[in-house]
């Protein structure tokens, strides 16, 4: 009986309905909108779904978007004008410098430019005014030679996307210690976008491994697997992912904080994946196909690979992305207050964490930034599996 | 149904027992412990603790007993209704939760009632008008709210209060109301205070709620009997309060239930960020500085209560849906 009753965890309340959901009546009476109409009869499994995920415009955004995000990400050394850990003692705090091609005589510049801050401090609050220069201009230089660095700790290089010779180009401001806060969100894209993806990753193997053994051999295994899942979606995730992360040794490696941080965001996500995976199997062991593929004597591991798995793997690609993001909040979520990856580490959660005090804040508003690269991703990745989760099942 | 329950009451014990024997042992983890933590609090104080008092506060606490005992002696306080003892806040977790329980469900109420209040009508306004200008309007809102993690909404509220109003955005009273008794002044400042919790911790559910409640009802407008009441004429209006709705509503009552947890602790990181005198960040300060009588006890209640209310949500289910049936 129990296992008929729907318990699931609290957060499905915001996940998004059912891959049937929401067909637009004309999409159903269209298969996919194919260019040629004999072709759709023909077309694969997979080019149906590329033609169906294709007509869904805000989902291809969202995933070019991610490509984008991912490609800086990957030669973020390249990227950010400067080194995420570079400190300007004289530039503590300074506000983003806009970048403009027509200076403050109305005159066009081809090459754009920021202007130059003057710095005073306030004699009665001690604090920092900058006051932008309007002589001052900084031509941006791109592919400008600068401090020498290695690209992923093997090539060495010296060029940057852009640059300037001197005088700072901080579009988006500096930190309390005069750290650039876009080579600094730049950076931490690597860390912020791929603990998501590995955990997913994680998730993936976990939960397909333990749903597939609960839906395929039932009984007994099924049994216990269903109800360890139960236990672990009865403990609220918040205080489950700290407990587990306090529990990560102080003395341990920055890498080593990594993985453990992955590994525990994934401990508990894969319980929704184990389920939905479960469920298809139970529903495809008595379908049609499979019963035909047993009884012309087909091996059980091709039913189950060449057969089943295929079956359901789109399904189970729409839900992993749709689990990305929450991964990714779970990260800045831990390491904004502190029991997450710490510094040196960049991540856009650490980054946030300069933001928890509000004197600082109020001065800085600035510090805000990365929760704007968060928000971003985020909405990509929402509106991405959307897409894949119309798209999944294209004979619909 | 009396049998159902029963049965349903039967399977909650393994269950239970299962997830605070978990919640024991992840509270254990860390290394060190509540003393430990506690020590530490005191010689950064410049205190002189002697090894015997340290002695004498594991002693008290049993905290050399073999952990099978321990746990023993934790899990009977609990079902006697003793939460054991705050080490670090040196008072009983009774005391300390039941300080904070009363702004607590007031603040979460407030959430859900704002949630709903939004929630409902927007999505359902959605769904009726699909492709037009207020849907796709909705439709981004809605994207936007689930994105922004609560407590960058709460930051950017604190600094658009600061900036622009001039207020401290922040706890629930205003400093010269604190510590006072309660007055109507009081209360009116308390409302001054509430809905900045409220849009901050309802905005993710709201947007949440909206696509749910919107991808619900279209579902059910396609059906065939919709369009055979439309051909026999059953005014718009009546047509889809009277069936789609109430079908597309059921997946809501059947997580009613997962509300329960909520209501008891709050948004944990909102409330440290707002300053909010909730069991959250009670939970959170426990989970941090090792409490684990605190920590473990809290947990436990929004596992209770999680079961709980997934039972209830069941039974409502079934009390409002006439096609489940028990067997």
């Amino acid at each position: 009986m129990t296992d008929e009753t729907p318990m699931k965890h609290p957060q499905d309340i915001n996940t998004p309905p059912p891959p049937d959901a929401p067909a637009d009546p004309s999409e159903t009476a269209d298969p996919g909108g194919p260019p040629e109409e004999n072709t759709a009869i023909f077309a694969s499994q997979w080019k149906l779904m590329w033609w169906r995920f294709r007509k869904h415009k805000l989902a291809l955004f969202g995933g070019i978007v991610l490509l984008i995000f991912y490609f800086v990400a990957a030669f973020c050394e390249f990227f950010a004008p400067y080194d995420p850990n570079a400190r300007d003692v004289t530039r503590i705090l300074a506000p983003p410098k806009t970048l403009r091609f027509v200076d403050a005589e109305g005159q066009f510049h081809f090459r754009p430019f920021v202007y130059g801050y003057e710095m005073e401090t306030d004699p009665n609050t001690w604090q920092r005014v900058y006051t932008p220069n309007h002589d001052k201009k900084i031509p941006v230089q791109f592919f400008h030679r600068g401090e020498p660095y290695k690209l992923w700790n093997l090539i060495p290089m010296e060029h940057r996307l852009f640059g300037v010779d001197e005088g700072g180009v901080h579009l988006l401001g500096t930190d309390q210690i005069g750290r650039d806060v876009l080579s600094r969100i730049i950076f931490g894209a690597r860390i912020s976008l791929t603990i998501g993806l590995i955990g997913v990753f994680l998730t993936f193997f976990i939960g397909i491994l333990l749903g597939g053994l609960a839906g395929y051999f039932g009984g007994v295994t099924d049994n216990i697997i269903q109800r360890a899942i139960e236990v672990l979606i009865c403990i609220p995730q918040l205080p489950l992912w700290m407990a587990l992360s306090a529990a990560l040794p102080g003395h341990w490696s920055a890498l080593r904080i990594y993985f453990g941080i992955t590994i525990i965001l994934s401990f508990l996500g894969w319980t929704g994946l184990a389920r939905v995976v479960r469920g298809k199997f139970l529903s495809l062991r008595e379908e049609d196909f499979v019963v035909a593929a047993r009884l012309s004597g087909t091996p059980e591991t091709a039913i189950i690979f060449r057969h089943m798995v295929p079956s359901f793997l789109s399904h189970i690609i729409a839900s992993a992305t749709l689990a990305v993001p929450g991964m990714i909040l779970g990260e800045t979520a831990l390491s904004f207050l502190g029991i997450g990856l710490r510094p040196p580490v960049v991540s856009w959660g650490v980054l946030l964490q300069q933001a928890q005090n509000f004197q600082v804040l109020a001065m800085a508003p600035w510090l805000l930034y990365p929760g704007l690269f968060v928000i971003i991703v985020v909405l990509a990745f929402n509106v991405l599996g959307d897409g894949l989760r119309d798209a999944a099942d294209p004979y619909a | 149904m009396l049998n159902y329950i029963a049965r349903r009451l039967l399977v909650m014990i393994p269950t239970l027992v299962a997830i605070s024997m978990l919640v024991f042992f992840l509270i254990q983890l860390p290394p060190g412990d509540a003393v430990t933590s506690r020590l530490a609090e005191l010689q950064a104080e410049g205190k002189d603790v002697s090894e015997a008092q340290i002695a004498a506060l594991r002693a008290r606490f049993h905290l050399d007993d073999p952990m099978p005992m321990q746990y023993l002696r934790w899990v009977t306080g609990f079902l006697r209704g003793d939460l054991g003892y705050s080490i670090v806040n040196e008072q009983p977790v009774n005391t300390l939760v039941y300080d904070r329980l009363g702004y607590t469900v007031l603040i979460a109420i407030a959430c859900v009632l704002f949630t709903w209040v939004i929630g409902f009508p927007i999505g359902f306004y959605s769904a009726i008008r699909q492709y037009s200008v207020s849907d796709y309007t909705f439709t981004i809102i809605a994207f936007l709210g689930m994105a922004t993690p609560n407590f960058l909404l709460a930051l950017a509220l604190m600094y658009l209060g600061h900036r622009y109003f001039g207020i401290t955005v922040g706890g629930l009273f205003s400093p010269e109301y604190m510590g006072e008794p309660f007055s109507f002044g009081k209360f009116v400042d308390l409302l001054k205070h509430l809905w900045i919790p409220m849009v901050v911790v309802g905005m993710a559910g709201t947007a949440g709620l909206v696509r749910v409640m919107r991808a619900n009802l279209l579902d059910e407008l396609q059906k065939p009997y919709v369009v055979t009441a439309r051909a026999k004429g059953v005014g718009n209006l009546k047509l889809i309060f009277k069936y789609p709705v109430r079908i597309a509503i059921n997946p809501f009552i059947s997580t009613i239930g997962w509300m329960l947890p909520m209501i008891f602790s709050g948004d944990a990181i909102v409330g440290v960020v707002l300053n909010l005198p909730t069991i959250g960040p009670l939970l959170l300060e426990a989970l941090m500085t090792q409490d684990m009588f605190l920590a473990g006890s809290l947990i436990m209640i929004m596992s209770t209560l999680t079961v709980v209310g997934t039972l209830l949500s069941d039974l409502a289910l079934a009390a409002l849906d006439p096609r489940i049936r028990y067997d």
